[in-house]
């Protein structure tokens, strides 16, 4: 954090300062280590391990926060009789379809109550091809079985105790490498750290996110995070470190496939040809916040479509496409090299040098007809025709590549006015300084005039095809000299208004779904209240109290911390004065305090939902969580969630050494793409590539350097690729410091300079050593500084949830010098892979080595 | 004669009026350096802004003068950074002013081996055929796949066309490019959120 998210780092300082401790669990020793109070130095890849051995201490020793975990959390509710835990079946939950590798939740529901929808995650269960509508989904929520005394052997909190009963501080220190007292140290320290009077929070960033399990490593901290009480309230929670300006904005409003706008899920192939209400009905939930769901798609309609968009047609959802599959990234680039796309639009990305295996980017790249890049300077991405390993190598021709290649030059942030939405949910707005140079161009400009030309080139079809194009809304002015479209004007429509009169609507509890509203992005409604952009607000933070409300706009309706009413108790009284956040007046009876109430502002906290009550009705006063369908926190999640109700310990796809806890080697529920260009390692104890590789950024470049290998200011400091390695590991492979090394996998290999450092440390894991190589992945071919690309070496393989590539835990080999003649890559030219070795091999999934099917076991083990 | 300093700046007489024998302390000061300001004080405008690199969104100020951006500073007034930037933030000043920006829409032909220049229009003009074109090409009104899961299920879309990148662009910039491709039954949108 301290290397790279500095200025929030000054936050974490200030902390200590005043008493807060201070942990670091990282596989290396950085500038956050330097000034925590305990450095945990962990094999890559076992922070589930390591997080559940948490989990157990908490539960063990009674630790947890009883008031909260009851009332708040579904620890007492009961789980369907015919759910079966990971203890039972060797690895698998209940539910596993062995042909798809995909699990099914119905063992996994809520006793009696079958297809809760989730918060967030994956919201499709989908209904049947062709059906029609049916009722929405969970009505019964409010009559789910409970057991507050915690007692029942199928309540979520005795499941949750039997699946890390064996996470034992002994477990901790054979899987992760750390010492039992070191461990013990951590988990005291968050007991005694959490509570009424104090709270712990949690940081990560891509180091949690980058493996097979990423999604379940988050999931680990949030269950940590409920039994002590640390969710919804000030100092608590668990804090995506996010990497670019506008990544939380890019996936709020989705430049994603999945989704539509405000997490509403992306229309899917098995609905009716008119499809709308049963979309709305295999959605929405019945209770909860999400019973809104209605309101916001329509309101989407209306906002894309305007007048066209009637009652009759269904607000022109029809028009809208539909999904069959996964379409993520690294299936789409998969497809590419498989020549069945033709044009690709890359804008402030640089995928061969930032996403994982550059080699089969750039091979997909080669079979596209028409390729558009769009940044400050040529990247890598723009220049894959002529400046590659493949290429120096002599194994592709330029002349022999037909994708034609268009280069538009972006505009600054500076020349353009626009809001980012930052790590913590809080849009803040740039203002244009000056106009772009030359026919540099914002992306809201080119978005905004290619669609004119596109209903320009469509307008006079009469193809059904082209109705979406045609009806769509695209009127946003044009000024100054670019004829740039005016951003406030989207920001409007994000923000939504009333289609009657065109008056920003103040929040999304205004919205309707008569077509009465129109508005981009629901989340986001109340950004434009009052027709103020609420996102340029800069009241300075000395002028106002120290949740800065009046600084920027954060959604959901400028609430600064999310499910804050957990920050008091069940009777709505503040858990401490210490922690004093939100609270219950009663003599007003409305929630009040220092941020906006996440709470129906005047349901007091004695109100119960009847039973069998939908809708907001549902939510109880003491619900917290009122996205949730049961307003409860998850420790268990019964839907939402693709590879398992509670996060099990997997090893990465390719590990050093076997999974201590189950046979089940790897998630059984992850992506992998079996392509001659992706060959994967032994699942462990591949001898060829005997050491864990993980990749991270450095304090002075960002991601794949696009926006800093071409300064001199910052390309000074951090001039030239490297890898990190252990004195102890040096010692055995020949390396010197400021020497050359070559490191392997059998996608691709690399050279670079070696640093030499004890701030890699060998672990002893199962009885041996572990020796890690860190590899910054910034550098590549083109650029002021110039290296080799780390992500050459990662292979495609991804966690089910997300489609994020494993990165942060792989194998591979290194030695000493420059790589013999050239840099090989896996698409072309000769193999890399050596001969592989001979003997049994390790397995991965039950049964065989990258077995297409993996079955669990018919009968449970005892 | 005109140019020889006059005898009371001479700096050891000032220094022994000043009683500064180290010449650490003011005297050390020359008439220019008293002169210096600046460039951030005679700016002719301020535009508020925040930093383009990661997630933690500190305030910039962008000192403008002459239509050029001559400074740009942490924003003190921003309750994220008090003012700070980090080594990346305090850089955008060269990212957004160094020579290392392209300024003109290039063309590269199939098979070829250089970088064209193109009018900014007419590639826009070329961009858009290019999309109706393989969009007409590789239009999917149902799935029709012989054996597929979803065989005959109604997708209107095109799976010709991909995009990726939006981490680094506006909110608003995100919004009209999800809703043209959307409106195009493009569905391979994604960005650096999947990395």
């Amino acid at each position: 954090m301290a290397e790279c998210h500095p200025v929030a780092f000054r936050w974490v300082m200030e902390a200590k300062n005043r008493g807060a401790t201070i942990i670091h669990v990282d596989p290396r020793f950085t500038r956050t280590s330097a000034v925590a109070d305990l450095h945990v130095p962990i094999r890559p890849g076992s922070d589930i391990a390591f997080l559940g051995g948490i989990v157990r201490y908490i539960l063990e020793n009674d630790r947890w926060f009883r008031d909260y975990v009851v009332h708040y959390t579904n620890a007492a509710t009961l789980i369907d009789e015919r759910f079966r835990d990971t203890e039972d079946l060797e690895g698998f939950f209940s539910g596993f379809d062995a042909r798809r590798n995909k699990y099914e939740w119905e063992s996994w529901s809520y006793e009696g109550v079958q297809g809760v929808v989730p918060a967030a995650g994956h919201k499709e269960v989908y209904g049947e091809k062709g059906a029609g509508r049916h009722d929405l989904r969970a009505a019964n929520v409010t009559e789910r079985e409970t057991d507050p005394t915690l007692q029942h052997p199928r309540c979520v909190f005795q499941l949750l105790k039997k699946h890390y009963a064996r996470y034992t501080p002994e477990l901790v220190e054979e899987v992760c490498g750390v010492p039992r007292a070191l461990f013990l140290e951590v988990a005291e320290t968050l007991c005694r750290n959490s509570g009424r009077e104090r709270t712990g929070a949690f940081c990560y960033a891509v180091g949690w996110t980058q493996h097979t399990v990423g999604v379940q490593y988050i999931r680990t901290a949030a269950i940590v995070q409920l039994l002590l009480g640390n969710m919804g309230r000030p100092g608590g929670g668990i804090m995506a470190l996010r990497g670019h300006a506008s990544i939380q904005g890019s996936t709020d409003i989705p430049t994603l496939f999945d989704l539509l706008p405000g997490y509403l899920p992306m229309p899917h192939g098995v609905l009716p040809d008119r499809g709308l209400d049963q979309y709305v009905s295999n959605n929405a939930s019945a209770t909860g916040w999400w019973s809104e769901f209605r309101k916001y798609i329509v309101s989407l309609c209306k906002a894309w479509f305007g007048a066209a968009a009637t009652a009759e047609n269904d607000w022109l959802f029809d028009t809208l496409p539909r999904l069959t599959g996964n379409h993520s990234h690294m299936t789409t680039v998969a497809e590419m090299a498989d020549g069945k796309v033709k044009g690709y639009f890359v804008m402030g990305e640089n995928p061969t040098v930032g996403s994982m295996h550059g080699a089969l980017h750039r091979e997909g790249l080669r079979k596209l007809d028409w390729l558009v890049v769009r940044d400050f300077a040529l990247t890598e991405t723009a220049e894959f025709w002529r400046v590659a390993p493949e290429i120096d190598r002599g194994e592709v021709r330029t002349e022999d590549i037909a994708t034609e290649v268009f280069f538009f030059p972006a505009a600054a942030h500076t020349e353009k006015d626009g809001s980012f939405t930052n790590t913590q949910r809080m849009l803040q707005w740039h203002h244009r300084a000056i106009e772009p140079p030359g026919d540099c161009r914002s992306e809201l400009h080119f978005a905004y005039h290619l669609g004119k030309r596109l209903k320009a080139l469509h307008a006079g079809s009469s193809e059904p095809r082209d109705r979406a194009i045609q009806a769509l809304t695209w009127d946003y002015g044009e000024h100054g000299p670019t004829a740039e479209p005016d951003a406030e004007r989207v920001l409007r429509e994000v923000n939504g208004y009333t289609v009657a009169d065109g008056e920003p609507v103040p929040g999304f509890a205004k919205l309707s779904d008569d077509g009465s509203t129109a508005c981009g992005c629901w989340i986001y409604s109340g950004c434009y209240a009052g027709g103020v952009n609420q996102a340029a607000r800069r009241k300075p933070q000395g002028e106002q109290h120290w949740v800065a409300p009046e600084w920027g706009w954060a959604w959901p309706m400028n609430r600064r911390i999310l499910y804050n009413r957990a920050s008091a108790d069940p009777e709505g009284r503040p858990w401490s004065e210490r922690k004093r956040y939100v609270w219950w007046d009663e003599a007003q009876h409305r929630w009040t305090g220092y941020d906006v109430p996440d709470f129906i502002v005047d349901r007091p906290p004695s109100y119960r939902p009847e039973r069998g009550a939908t809708g907001l009705a549902s939510l109880g006063g003491d619900d917290p969580f009122l996205m949730q369908a049961d307003g409860k926190g998850w420790i268990f999640a019964p839907a939402g969630i693709l590879d398992g109700p509670f996060p099990t310990h997997y090893e990465p796809e390719e590990s050093v050494i076997e999974n201590p806890l189950y046979p089940q080697q790897c998630n059984p529920a992850r992506m992998e793409w079996h392509r001659r260009e992706n060959p994967y390692h032994r699942a462990y104890g591949d001898p060829r590539f005997p050491y864990v590789l993980t990749t991270y950024r450095l304090t002075e470049h960002h991601t794949a350097g696009g926006m800093s290998r071409w300064l001199s200011w910052l390309s000074e400091l951090q001039p030239e690729m490297f890898c990190e390695v252990s004195p102890e590991l040096a010692a055995l492979k020949g390396l010197r410091n400021g020497g050359w090394a070559t490191v392997t996998t059998a996608r691709g290999e690399i050279e670079c300079r070696v640093l030499v450092t004890r701030r890699m440390r060998p672990l002893r894991v199962r009885g041996r050593a572990v020796h890690t190589i860190g590899l910054p992945y910034h550098w590549s071919y083109v650029g002021r500084v110039r290296g080799d690309p780390a992500n050459e070496l990662i292979p495609f393989v991804a966690d089910p949830n997300v489609s994020i590539q494993e990165s942060k835990a792989l194998t591979g080999d290194i030695r000493p010098g420059r790589h013999s003649f050239g840099r090989r890559s896996v698409t072309d030219g000769e193999a890399l892979q050596e001969p592989r070795p001979t003997g049994e091999e390790a397995p991965r999934d039950l049964p065989g080595l990258h077995a297409r099917f993996r079955h669990p076991p018919v009968e449970p083990r005892k | 004669m005109a140019n020889l300093p006059v005898l009371g700046e001479w700096p050891v007489l000032r220094q022994i009026a000043a009683r500064d024998a180290s010449g650490l302390d003011g005297t050390a000061e020359s008439a220019r350096t008293r002169a210096l300001r600046p460039r951030t004080a005679s700016a002719d405008r301020v535009a508020r802004s925040v930093c383009p690199y990661c997630a933690v969104g500190c305030g910039q100020l962008v000192y403008v003068k002459g239509e050029r951006i001559v400074d740009i500073e942490g924003d003190p007034d921003s309750p994220v950074s008090q003012g700070c930037l980090c080594p990346k933030g305090a850089a955008t000043f060269q990212l957004v002013t160094g020579t290392h920006r392209e300024q003109h829409v290039l063309h590269r032909r199939p098979g070829g081996t250089r970088w064209e220049v193109l009018p900014l229009e007419q590639a826009m003009q070329m961009v858009a055929e290019r999309v109706k074109r393989t969009r007409d090409e590789t239009w999917q009104e149902r799935v029709e796949e012989e054996g597929a899961e979803h065989q005959g299920d109604l997708v209107r879309r095109t799976l010709g066309i991909a995009h990726l990148g939006g981490a680094t662009l506006d909110n608003e910039e995100n919004y009209l490019l999800k809703k043209l491709y959307t409106a195009l039954g493009i569905v391979q949108v994604e960005n650096q959120a999947r990395i």
